[in-house]
């Protein structure tokens, strides 16, 4: 039953016109970035080389390429991202509740616990869609529109430099990373979705708590650096940054294959399924019990 | 054959300081329509989500085809079909997807022609790829009929299934009703609060009020009982009642304005109850046994 539950489910999200929005507005993020830094890009890099051009030149024709772009977006997007996953996610329960169906679908011989991790696998497979979007749009188009070559990241005032024989698996475990941490925010969406009974609350707040708890990593004080950015999500989300930090040797030479800190991708990954199982448990304990009054 | 389809016994539930249902028992016999009648806000449809498991109930027992529902939910719910108040169904679908959708949540592989066979008995073949968003009311509630019923269930559960509908629409959906019950073989519960509708169409009936039975028993039982609600049209109300008082074959004297009684007593006494009153010297202008169901409710609901 949950094979079908679960095809119920995605025949219904890829059914809805708003479905789409998120992947329209992806193709046209990446594809406005592509364009501002095919005309823009030397303008672009040299805001983060200026304290190293008088070093040592930069080869910007070169650095602008399609890998160098894949990583600008994605650090344009991902950060939005969630946005779009709580549109999908946040009206699941919600969503059929303010329609009415959620008490016909619940009445039928299916299980309530079923019915909302087939709900959840439904947004998991959709935020793994839209990250397969983002890929062919962002890595593939960047490539094809900019061609490949060695990467170039920056990090406040380092740069990590990467053969480009050891780029695509960063870019497939980043994208695996970035789904991990997508699906928690669907898990928390989902979460807020079975408390409410209409779609723009679960929304709301889903955006809200994200919001939130940026600020409050961003500030970087010690008050919340020591005791909150170390648990919150947000923090654990950007995780997929630290596929493209590469360790050196003691020349400063690039060690291929390598992470600076796998540790704390591990952690990192860690958190966020802590947080989705969590998620998960207060939604499937509290819609097993819930009257369903709409 | 199994005669008693549900059995419900003693069930309560609480909202806050609402009680909604309160201790109610009654039970549905099978091949029925049972009507479930009461006015808004009366715990019709409290009850009804509790028999589909949607409210867990504070106190009290459902059995569903002999069965406990708590223990056999899924078993219980795939022999049911319902259609709970307006039949909302996902409006950016087309009918035809919205009734795959619920046959197979009612655990049913539909063919094509299965389903298409279900929208033509309901009269929406022609129109199955259109989206249900351009649907009038009438046909979305044939459309939740469809798929309420589109796994054959012994039991339909219908709350409130004239709602919003056009007089053709109401006749229609009663007809239905009628056709599935008497051909059909199915047992019907189905909510109301329209009186005249359920006149029409139910062969058994339950009155609630606050959540509370108020009468249970077949229609013609209920509309001609032996003890008969009587209601007299007299010149002098106060005599009559005088004189009435002093019987002990009528009972529960009502005075409704100072020309009109309301009283209880055996229908087959009416002909004595005239020369009674006539002997007395009282001007009778009528005699009328309150016998719509309509005068019953609201005598038996006080309202």
């Amino acid at each position: 039953m949950f094979i079908t539950l679960l095809r119920i489910e995605l025949f219904k999200i890829f059914k809805r016109p708003r479905t789409y929005i998120a992947f329209g507005a992806i193709a046209m993020i990446v594809l406005l970035v592509q364009l501002a830094l095919k005309v823009n890009g030397k303008d672009f890099i040299q805001l983060y080389t200026d304290s190293q051009s008088d070093t040592f030149e930069i080869p910007y024709e070169s650095m602008n390429n399609g890998y160098f772009v894949c990583v600008a977006v994605l650090h344009m997007i991902l950060i939005h991202v969630p946005l779009l996953v709580a549109l999908i996610a946040g009206d699941m329960i919600s969503g059929e509740a303010g329609l009415g169906t959620l008490r016909l679908v619940v009445g039928k011989p299916i299980g309530r616990t079923e019915l909302i991790l087939s709900k959840f696998m439904a947004s998991t497979i959709y935020v793994v869609m839209l990250l397969v979007w983002m890929a062919i749009f962002a890595l593939f188009g960047s490539i094809l529109l900019f061609g490949s070559g060695d990467l170039v990241v920056f990090r406040e005032e380092n740069m990590h430099l990467m053969n480009q024989q050891d780029v695509l698996w960063r870019f497939f475990a980043a994208f695996v990373f970035a789904a991990l941490a997508l699906t928690t925010i669907a898990a928390m969406a989902l979460m807020f979705s079975a408390f409410s009974e209409n779609s723009l609350g679960p929304i709301v707040a889903t955006v809200c708590v994200v919001i939130v708890f940026t600020i409050v990593q961003q500030l970087k004080v010690p008050l919340f650096e020591q005791t909150i950015n170390p648990w919150s999500f947000t923090t654990h989300m950007l995780g997929w940054k630290g596929f493209f930090y590469v360790e050196k040797t003691a020349e400063g030479v690039t060690i291929d294959g390598s992470v600076e800190n796998p540790a704390s991708l591990v952690k990192s990954a860690g958190v966020l399924l802590g947080y989705i199982l969590l998620f998960l448990t207060v939604t499937v304990q509290y819609f097993k019990r819930k009257d369903i009054l709409s | 054959m199994m005669n008693t389809i549900i059995r419900v016994k003693n069930l309560s539930k609480r909202f806050g300081d609402l009680q909604a249902v309160d201790q109610l028992s009654f039970s549905v016999s099978a091949g029925e329509v049972y009507g479930f009648l009461g006015q808004n806000g009366a715990g019709k449809s409290t009850t009804i989500r509790m028999l589909l498991t949607l409210i867990e109930p504070d106190e009290g027992e459902i059995e569903i085809f002999g069965l406990n529902l708590r223990q056999h939910r899924k078993e219980i719910l795939k022999r049911t079909g319902a259609v709970i108040e307006r039949p909302d169904l996902y409006k950016y679908l087309s009918a035809f997807d919205n009734l795959r959708i619920f046959a197979r949540l009612s655990g049913m592989k539909a063919s094509r022609k299965q389903l298409m066979d279900q929208l033509e008995m309901v009269g929406l073949a022609e129109r199955a790829n259109s989206r249900v968003k351009t649907y009038s009311q009438g046909m979305k509630q044939r459309l939740g009929l469809a798929c309420a019923l589109v796994h054959d269930p012994g039991l339909i559960i219908l709350d409130e299934p004239t709602n919003g509908l056009d007089p053709q629409g109401i006749a229609e959906m009663r007809e239905m009703i009628i056709r599935l019950s008497r051909d059909g073989g199915k047992t019907l519960l189905v909510s109301s609060h329209l009186l005249s509708e359920m006149e029409m169409m139910a062969s058994s009936l339950l009155i609630i009020d606050n959540g509370r039975k108020v009468a249970e028993g077949k229609l013609d039982e209920l509309l001609n009982p032996k003890t008969a609600l009587v209601e007299l049209a007299v010149t002098d109300a106060r005599a009559a009642r005088q004189l009435l008082g002093q019987t002990d074959w009528i009972h529960n004297i009502h005075e409704k304005t100072n020309q009109l009684l309301r009283f209880e007593m055996e229908k087959s006494r009416i002909p004595e109850l005239t020369r009674l009153l006539v002997s007395s010297g009282l001007d009778i202008q009528s005699i009328r046994p309150v016998h719509s169901l309509e005068e019953y409710f609201l005598a038996q609901t006080g309202k």
